[in-house]
């Protein structure tokens, strides 16, 4: 009877969607909207999103942030499983909050029942969903990066790594210093723009070596500066989001 | 403490611009990663020690002052002398207090970060003191006349054809680009000082505060022969750096030269107890152990900061850090650069001074990730940040749009009408400045119709895939 009942049971996932791909990547929410629901899961989206508070977290707001923080907790408080395209923002659900709520007990049992139930979407495909491949094909060289909040900081160095090599058509490639940080860092990249232009050359310098057409990040952020870095200076690779190459050849 | 930070944004960019700087940080980058990381491969239980070394700062600091009286009795008793400063200029005065009462004209020094701090050699300079860095780093900045750039390896910004052409000026010797020969030129300059010299400086890597014993760990017998050869040894110490025990210090003691150079242990572990005894053949006649305050009970005070207090001087964060490796040391403009010197800068320079290091940090997390006690330096730089918050007026516009959905999408829809590609926006008040900043090199997004307006077509394209699949 239990197997039968775990069976008919759909997962249901509530995308949480992040401000950057609300406004500029919102394709990178619909492939990831797509990967879900070809990987068999029913995705919900929650209304009235806007931002988890990281930007203002990171300037040291923390009493704005905690205000963005408490109506994102109010918002996806019965959402079950939150997955989000990106890994900054699943850690600051995941951890930050956490910290914004360590002296309010009310707040932080509820942060920590979202805590449990947010991941980043490599981490709910592969760890939660026991998905390693979801149909994608795409031809060509990739070259993953790992992102600070995905590889270090959530710990997700191998599942990204096991999607891509479901990929159909795709070599995946390691950089000499995959886990090398891209210089994004927020306001960091406005604040000393050079010093983050430094860092974004270096690392699509390293994906130019090893001749790859692709430089894949799953973190929004990441993947907006390598792929502003790259056109802005013509070069001939191209920089994708996760979860668009997962729903590359439109899982065929 | 010279601090000129207010102008990190400056000097970074300037570094950047360097391309030799560039390629030297990046290859000693990479040279510190392989040997650090193959020194811990070898040492199955480093989470563990890495545990033990953070409990055992956390215990030192809890009974710091007890461990402090403790120390000073001990040292005494070893035939030591124990000097208390609260400050820079009072660290520097019984210095010289003792440099004078010795008629000390010659000075060598060991590496030393906390005696750069104080400003202590020039000091000495001032005083008609000759003063000689002796570690081979250290030496090769002082006669660049520069500050050291990483704090365990001052002179990592610098190539071996920028050292050969400073010593054929500053030495008078022919001009050599071969390492093992300029180290032979600066061996042979060093050691006639050595045996000449008054007085020998050091700082401390720890003190005991069971045994009176300071520790000193070195790979070049430059601090063994400046803590031995002259009459007088004086160390200078920040009081954080008092452990309990040996066995403490040796668990603080596995785990430095592993992040500090990829070693098992360095070449030399010094445990110096006291002066010379009766009897004994060599070292100083007189031993002084200058404990310095200049700050470090004020963070203490501060819960959110206190863990900065752990920190071994390693120089590993510096080493692993994303921004050091692009902009050295100098860019920090403060004694102690990179992730630690962010924190620690800010806190030791008078308020208002460095504010902007806290904000010269990613957030990449590896300073965090391999610190050997475990420090948590991206989360200290953002409790420094909230002391002292930045882009107030962004922060709280964008907060409140947050705040309120309908408002925020507004904005973006009314923005995406107007300027789709942000060209315009480029040239307002509060958006322009990092719009411009972002495409000086790179292009900039262009807003779409949102994810939420475009929800109700992708629910329904959802919902045929499922009866797909």
């Amino acid at each position: 009877m239990l197997v039968l009942f775990q069976e008919a049971r759909v997962l249901e996932v509530s995308l949480f969607v992040p401000c950057l791909v609300e406004d500029l990547y919102p394709e990178i929410g619909e492939a990831s909207a797509r990967v879900l629901t070809r990987a068999g899961a029913k995705v919900l989206y929650p209304r009235g999103q806007t931002c988890c508070g990281r930007p203002v977290y990171e300037n040291g707001h923390f009493d704005q942030a905690r205000s963005l923080a408490r109506r994102f907790i109010d918002l996806f408080e019965n959402a079950g499983y939150v997955v989000a395209p990106s890994g900054s923002c699943a850690h600051m659900v995941k951890h930050c909050y956490l910290e914004l709520f360590a002296d309010d007990p009310a707040m932080l049992h509820k942060a920590k029942d979202l805590s449990s139930r947010t991941f980043e979407l490599c981490d709910f495909l592969v760890n939660v969903m026991k998905v390693v491949d979801v149909g994608a094909y795409l031809e060509g060289r990739a070259a993953y990066h790992d992102s600070c909040r995905v590889g270090r900081l959530l710990g997700l160095k191998k599942e990204p790594r096991i999607l891509l090599c479901g990929v159909r058509g795709l070599e995946l490639v390691e950089l000499a210093r995959p886990d090398a940080c891209c210089g994004f860092g927020g306001a960091f990249s406005v604040r000393f723009p050079e010093v983050s232009k430094t860092l974004v050359a270096d690392k699509v310098a390293d994906v130019m070596d090893l001749n790859a057409n692709y430089v894949v990040s799953a973190e929004v952020s990441c993947f907006m500066n390598l792929k502003g870095y790259i056109e802005a200076h013509g070069l001939p690779v191209k920089a994708l989001h996760m979860a668009q190459v997962l729903d590359s050849g439109k899982g065929s | 403490m010279e601090t000129k930070n207010s102008d990190f944004r400056t000097r970074s960019a300037k570094a950047c611009l360097d391309v030799h700087l560039g390629q030297t940080l990046k290859k000693a980058a990479c040279v510190h990663k392989a040997k650090t990381d193959k020194a811990f491969l070898k040492f199955e239980r480093v989470e563990e020690f890495r545990a033990l070394a953070h409990e055992v700062k956390e215990r030192s600091l809890s009974k710091l002052p007890e461990l402090l009286t403790r120390l000073e009795a001990s040292v005494r008793k070893a035939g030591g002398v124990v000097h208390w400063a609260r400050d820079a200029s009072e660290a520097n005065a019984i210095v010289l207090g003792i440099a004078a009462k010795n008629h000390v004209r010659s000075v060598v020094k060991g590496k030393s970060m906390v005696t750069e701090e104080i400003g202590l050699n020039k000091a000495l300079l001032d005083t008609g003191c000759e003063v000689l860095e002796t570690d081979l780093g250290q030496y090769i900045v002082q006669l660049a006349n520069e500050p050291p750039s990483h704090i365990t390896a001052p002179a990592v910004h610098k190539t071996r054809f920028q050292v050969a052409d400073l010593f054929a000026e500053k030495l008078n010797v022919p001009r050599t680009e071969d390492i093992g020969e300029l180290t032979l030129t600066a061996r042979a300059a060093l050691r006639q000082k050595f045996l000449c010299a008054d007085m020998g400086v050091t700082g401390a890597n720890m003190a005991v505060a069971e045994t009176g014993s300071i520790v000193l760990v070195e790979n070049e017998g430059n601090i063994r022969l400046t803590v031995t050869a002259p009459r007088i040894h004086v160390a200078v110490m920040g009081i954080e750096k008092v452990v309990e025990n040996l066995d403490d210090a040796a668990v603080i003691l596995s785990l430095l030269a592993r992040t500090a150079t990829g070693q098992t242990l360095s070449s030399y572990t010094s445990v110096i107890t006291g002066p010379r005894r009766d009897g004994e053949l060599d070292g100083p006649y007189e031993f002084h152990l200058i404990l310095l305050d200049n700050g470090r009970s004020a963070i203490f005070s501060e819960p959110a900061l206190r863990e900065i207090l752990y920190c071994l001087r390693c120089g590993h964060c510096l080493s692993v850090c994303p921004v050091y490796e692009k902009v050295g040391g100098h860019s920090y403009g403060g004694v102690y650069p990179g992730p630690m010197g962010s924190v620690l800068t800010p806190l030791l320079a008078p308020v208002g001074e460095a504010d902007d290091l806290p904000f010269a940090c990613t957030g990449c997390g590896a300073c965090a990730e391999e610190c050997p006690v475990q420090i948590n330096i991206p989360k200290l730089l953002l409790a420094l940040r909230a002391k002292n918050p930045k882009g107030k007026k962004g922060s709280q516009t964008f907060a409140w749009l947050a705040g309120h959905p309908g408002a925020f999408r507004a904005a973006a829809s009314a923005l995406r009408g107007l300027d789709p590609k942000l060209e315009k926006t480029r040239r307002a008040p509060i958006l322009g400045r990092p719009l411009r900043a972002w495409a000086k090199n790179r292009s900039l997004p262009r807003l779409k119709k949102p994810f939420s307006k475009r929800w109700p077509n992708l629910e329904k394209e959802l919902g045929k895939l499922r009866d797909k699949t």
